[in-house]
């Protein structure tokens, strides 16, 4: 079977699907466990699969696989199909999107124990594993637009998960609402490329950029647009939308209402690197436009560094992590504006797996803690839980780019990449991630600091009841720390100073920002750090953390009276929130109740429907008005009738008659 | 004398029911009264007999008897088959409702074969007088069977009503066909056909068109010569109404395509343009007037009127399959109004009309599977698929638009939109509707047996159109 590649290609979607199917719809009969194991077990199958589809292709170098499996309809000469396109780029998102489903699926046995809802859990996030992996090996446009809104869809899911919950429906409704919005550009972006290449397949359209590149559009006359740009900036709105980038960065924080694990595996991992992977797939597209790319590059630089801010004032733990996550995303977007595609992906790797930690470690604390979620309320916390501790230690020191942990090979990567970028916005994107780099610090140990260290400021009842959590819910943190720690230098040489994506990713000779990098091995690289910038700059947001939250706690507090302002415009998440509700939600459901007054209950239901039903009764009262009773009222509707019929269908017969009434 | 011999055999059908119907006739005068059941039984034998002559003797070509006045083909054995078929089904439907009332049971089932015999000549007509014959024995038949509650005020009324506007219908019927006559010297259908063209321009002839067509309308009840129908339906017994208002109908469309297919098909450019204006009319006036009555038989005549026009559209077609189609909604009606007009019957207890349309209230409490039964039927009227009565308004339709008549199709669907209200309503106030009358039906087995049959079929055939819809294509053989 392991000759045959398309067939081990579609077991690897297939196995997670059909988990999802036996824990969705026979739950019941399967039980807890059976719901469980059979999710696993098709999770499991995927991973294994994946890493071996990593090492056939990577490391045995085999050819590229492209080929479609189905065709859904043919119309018009556009083939619709489902196919997969099998590169290294898809290979370690497979290996990444797999794994560390896997490790939500095994988290989740121990953090959802207790929840009434724990097949459907299991199905649904299988479920979003299936339709991940279908986003990420498809080979054309169609695949790529299900799997982006089957992810979309399980997200919506999960996010209201606990559906009985008030701020849960308004979570999912308003990631739903966001997210359209982004997918409206998609589907526009998709159009457009349908309407400009003739085809929705990767490769026939990539192997056409070249005649498209030229052409303009006019939407406003007098304007021609480049083609190409629009196709790209559309398709980054869709990006902007999946991956949170800024402004439509606000429905991830609120997705926090959705249990832990699927914190981690969508709203970190996974899902949320949708849009960068789509970007980095699109290559040949978006090297052909700079202005796209310079778009691409500030929303990402926005993201980047005010949304890290957020983080600095959150007291929730999840949310903290979430908004590292927006601000790590944004990293992961400059990136992609600077043409550092690889850097980028590889930067979704490492985050994939300490961002997972650190949310499964938040999930780990937030049970012991009863779910409480305030760090104001934890603290000490390092004394009962070891594993949870050390655990969350590693990710935060991957997370704020530690020499020789992995996110410093992927961070760095990309900091260096935009120094070196000459896209439209770089300098000023420097200048961001770097200090973007202290307010990761800063929150980081922030958090660090207020969870596992300090003074014990719970309640005595759960102090009481502290411990570490089960061995379900620390195998994955363990699992997940390993490469935290190690992935970085194992494939900073391949991805980065390497070809590791050969064909997959499109750079042109111009912007190979990464062929300028110093270093050329993994200790070079982590050495020649220790005294450069981020490295400092990294180092002194953690001794800020350590001061403001160890030494002298009184400083917080005094910096939020001082600079009540900027404070409150932190607080207030820059009002973005507000601005989306009060502003554009209150116009759209104001925009809505008037169409529904006027249009529906006035004009449709008013006039034409009710009014027509009226002049139709008031017709059919007054037509039965003619039908007396009396016979010889019948009889001369019918002699009437008769006349009628004669004068005007007889040719010739009403002349005949007034003839004969003038002789008369 | 073989030749004679010959003829017999062709109208053998018409002389068995004859014999048979002479026969219940005189039995009818000797049983007691107790015993009538007889007399049902009989008349169910009789059509049973017309029904296996009519197979036995079909000789699958057309041939005609008796100077040419008597023909037999495939059109008339299909339809006399459709007319025997249902006659049985009014005769089941009726037995009870008769026997709980005051209303002479013999006479009944008398009148009723004598009807069938006047319907199968009219079916088998070759010649102005055999039509006119048919007719007559028909609608006499009918006239005394609406005046058989002699005690009952509405009953005489619209007896007194539709013989009186019967006669003026007959009157220029006849008129008519006398000036067909005198211009193309022959009361033969086919020989009138042949001659009709060199009468194209002239003014008699078409004088005989117009007075042909009044005829053909009363006996529709079209538009505006529909007068009786509302009387004579809300009028007459329930089980009269059923009578009247099914086979009849098929018989009426043998008239039309006996007079104006096989006898004045040369004018079809000139009686197309009155068939459109009273099919317009009578679609308009049946739709929306139907949804002013609280009267079910009432709005069940103003539907039937409504059904006239829709399948005249068929035969304005002019084409071999809009003939079709219009056979195929006339029989389509018969089967969905056999049930419409059963239902009102099974509704109707001892001593009670279920005439007013709020005695359907609430009956999904009393009788879920008859208000399901109900509803198919009251789906299949409005024409909402997958139910028998959208293929046949389909096809109808299918027939306007393929001579480039797509106004009228367009109009017909405003029309049919119109109706749905009040069949609609029906099913509404089965369902949602809270029963005024809480008592559960009292059905006899054979009833409810064949109420069921009769609804299903209109699903069933629904699902599966093509078996009557091919019968219907067979007899109009493409030109």
């Amino acid at each position: 079977m392991l000759d045959n590649m398309p067939t081990v290609y579609l077991t690897i979607v297939l196995a997670p699907l059909m988990g999802a199917i036996i824990a969705g719809l026979f739950g019941k009969t399967i039980g807890r466990g059976g719901a469980h194991w059979i999710t696993i077990l098709g999770v499991a199958i995927a991973t294994v699969l994946s890493l071996y589809v990593f090492k056939y292709h990577v490391m045995d170098s085999h050819a590229i696989y492209n080929g479609s499996v189905y065709t859904w309809l043919v119309s018009d000469g556009i083939k619709l199909e489902v196919g997969f396109l099998v590169d290294n780029l898809t290979a370690v998102m497979l290996v990444v999107v797999s794994f560390v489903s896997l490790m939500v699926h095994v988290y989740t046995v121990g953090y959802m124990h207790d929840d009434p809802g724990y097949q459907r859990f299991f199905s649904y996030i299988s479920l979003f594993t299936f339709s991940m992996l279908m986003l990420v090996m498809s080979n054309n446009f169609m695949q790529l637009f299900f799997g982006w809104e089957a992810v979309g869809l399980v997200s919506y899911l999960l996010i209201g998960f606990w559906f009985t919950r008030e701020s849960a429906i308004f979570a999912n409704l308003k990631a739903f609402l966001v997210n359209r919005v982004g997918d409206f550009g998609f589907v526009l972006g998709i159009a457009a490329v349908l309407l400009y290449f003739g085809s929705v397949d990767y490769a026939t359209v990539f192997a056409s950029t070249a005649k498209v590149s030229g052409q303009t559009l006019q939407i406003f006359p007098g304007h021609p647009w480049s083609v190409l740009t629009v196709i790209c900036i559309l398709l980054f709105i869709g990006a902007m939308g999946k991956s949170a980038q800024f402004p439509l960065h606000v429905w991830l924080p609120d997705s926090m209402e959705g249990p832990t694990p699927i914190s981690a595996l969508i709203h970190a991992a996974t899902m949320v690197t949708a849009g960068i992977f789509m970007v980095a797939r699109m290559s040949p597209l978006f090297e052909l436009s700079e202005t796209a790319l310079s778009v691409v590059m500030v929303i990402g630089t926005i993201t980047a560094l005010f949304m890290g801010l957020l983080g600095l004032v959150q007291n929730d733990i999840k949310r903290v992590v979430a908004y590292s996550t927006l601000s790590q995303l944004g990293y992961m977007t400059v990136a992609l504006g600077a043409s550092a595609y690889a850097a980028s992906i590889f930067h979704l790797m490492t985050h994939a797996f300490f961002k997972a930690l650190l949310f499964l470690a938040a999930g780990s604390v937030i049970i012991a803690m009863h779910h409480q979620q305030d760090m104001r309320y934890m603290g000490g916390l390092r004394k009962y839980m070891k594993i949870t501790w050390l655990t969350s230690l590693v990710g935060s020191l991957a997370l704020i780019g530690t020499p020789f942990f992995s996110g410093f090979y992927s961070k760095d990567s990309i900091i260096e990449a935009v120094a070196h970028s000459h896209t439209p916005g770089a300098s000023y994107a420097y200048v961001a991630v770097l200090a973007g780099v202290f307010v990761t610090a800063l929150y980081s140990f922030r958090m660090y600091f207020l969870v596992f260290h300090g003074e014990e400021r719970m309640d005595q009842h759960t102090r009481e009841h502290l411990h570490e959590s089960p061995w379900v819910v620390t195998l994955p943190l363990i699992a997940l720390a390993i490469p935290s720690v190690i992935i970085g230098g194992f494939f900073v040489e391949p991805m980065i100073f390497g070809k590791f994506f050969g064909p997959a990713i499109f750079v042109l000779p111009a912007h190979d920002v990464l062929a300028h990098l110093h270093a050329h091995d993994w200790k070079e690289m982590a050495l020649h750090a220790l005294g450069t910038a981020p490295f400092l700059l990294a180092l002194g947001g953690v001794l800020t953390a350590w001061y403001c939250y160890r030494i002298n706690p009184k400083v917080p507090a005094w910096c939020a009276r001082k600079l009540s302002w900027p404070y409150k415009t932190l607080l207030e998440k820059y009002w973005f929130d507000h601005l989306y509700q009060y502003v554009f939600a209150a116009l759209g459901r104001w925009l809505g109740k008037v169409i529904w007054q006027l249009g529906d209950v006035r004009l449709i239901d008013g006039v034409i429907i009710n009014g027509s039903a009226n002049s139709v009764g008031r017709l059919a009262r007054w037509a039965r008005q003619v039908q007396s009773g009396y016979l010889y009222h019948y009889a001369f509707a019918m002699i009437l009738g008769l006349i009628i019929l004669l004068v005007v269908f007889v040719p010739g017969l009403s002349g005949k008659m007034l003839a004969l009434i003038k002789i008369s | 004398m073989p030749l004679i011999f010959t003829q017999l055999q062709l109208a053998l059908p018409e002389i068995v029911l004859l014999g048979s119907t002479c026969l219940v006739l005189i039995v009818d005068l000797f049983v007691s009264e107790r015993s009538r059941g007889i007399t049902y039984i009989l008349a169910q034998m009789a059509l049973l007999a017309v029904f296996i002559t009519l197979l036995a003797t079909s000789v699958g070509k057309t041939s005609d008897a008796f100077s040419h006045t008597f023909v037999r083909d495939a059109l008339g054995d299909t339809l006399k088959l459709f007319v025997a078929l249902s006659c049985s089904v009014v005769f089941l439907y009726a037995k009870n409702y008769l026997k709980t009332r005051d209303i002479p049971f013999g006479e009944f089932y008398v009148l009723g074969l004598f009807g069938v015999l006047g319907m199968m000549i009219l079916i088998s007509a070759a010649s102005l007088l055999t039509v006119y014959l048919g007719l007559e024995l028909l609608s006499l038949s009918m006239y005394a069977m609406v005046a058989l509650q002699r005690d009952s005020v509405t009953a005489s009324e619209s007896a007194m009503k539709y013989f009186v506007l019967g006669a003026i219908a007959s009157g220029m019927l006849l008129y008519g066909m006398s000036m067909i006559y005198g211009m193309t010297g022959s009361l033969e259908l086919a020989t009138i056909n042949t001659k009709v063209l060199e009468h194209q321009h002239d003014i008699v002839m078409m004088f005989g068109l117009v007075f042909v067509l009044v005829g053909i309308a009363f006996k529709f009840g079209a538009v505006p010569f529909h007068m009786w129908v509302p009387d004579v339906y809300q009028g007459s017994a329930t089980a009269v109404t059923l009578y009247i208002g099914t086979a009849p109908k098929i018989a009426a469309f043998a008239m039309l395509i006996r007079l104006l297919v096989d006898g004045l098909l040369g004018l079809q450019s000139e009686w197309r343009d009155i068939v459109i204006v009273i099919a317009i009319a009578s679609m308009a006036i049946g739709n929306v007037v139907a949804i002013a009555q609280s009267n079910i038989k009432r709005m069940l005549a103003y539907s039937t009127i409504s059904h006239v026009g829709f399948l005249m559209l068929g035969v304005l077609a002019g084409t071999p399959e809009g003939f079709a189609s219009a056979m195929f909604y006339t029989l389509v009606y018969t089967l969905t109004a056999l049930g419409s007009f059963g239902m009102v019957i099974l509704m109707s207890g001892y001593g009670f009309e279920a005439e007013h349309l709020d005695s359907f209230k609430g009956l999904n409490q009393r009788s879920p599977w008859f208000a399901f039964i109900m509803l198919i039927l009251m789906f299949s009227m409005a024409g909402v698929p997958p139910f028998l009565g959208f293929f046949a308004k389909f096809m109808v339709l299918k027939s306007v638009v393929a001579i480039d008549l797509v106004w009228l199709a367009a109009l017909a669907v405003v029309f049919s939109i119109v109706g749905a209200f009040y069949y609609l309503r029906i099913v509404k106030l089965m369902y949602f509707d809270t029963a005024q009358d809480s008592h559960s039906l009292e059905i006899s087995t054979d009833m409810r047996l064949l109420m069921s049959v009769n609804g299903l079929l209109v699903l069933l055939l629904g699902l599966k159109p093509d078996w009557i819809l091919d019968l219907c294509i067979r007899v109009f053989p493409l030109a």
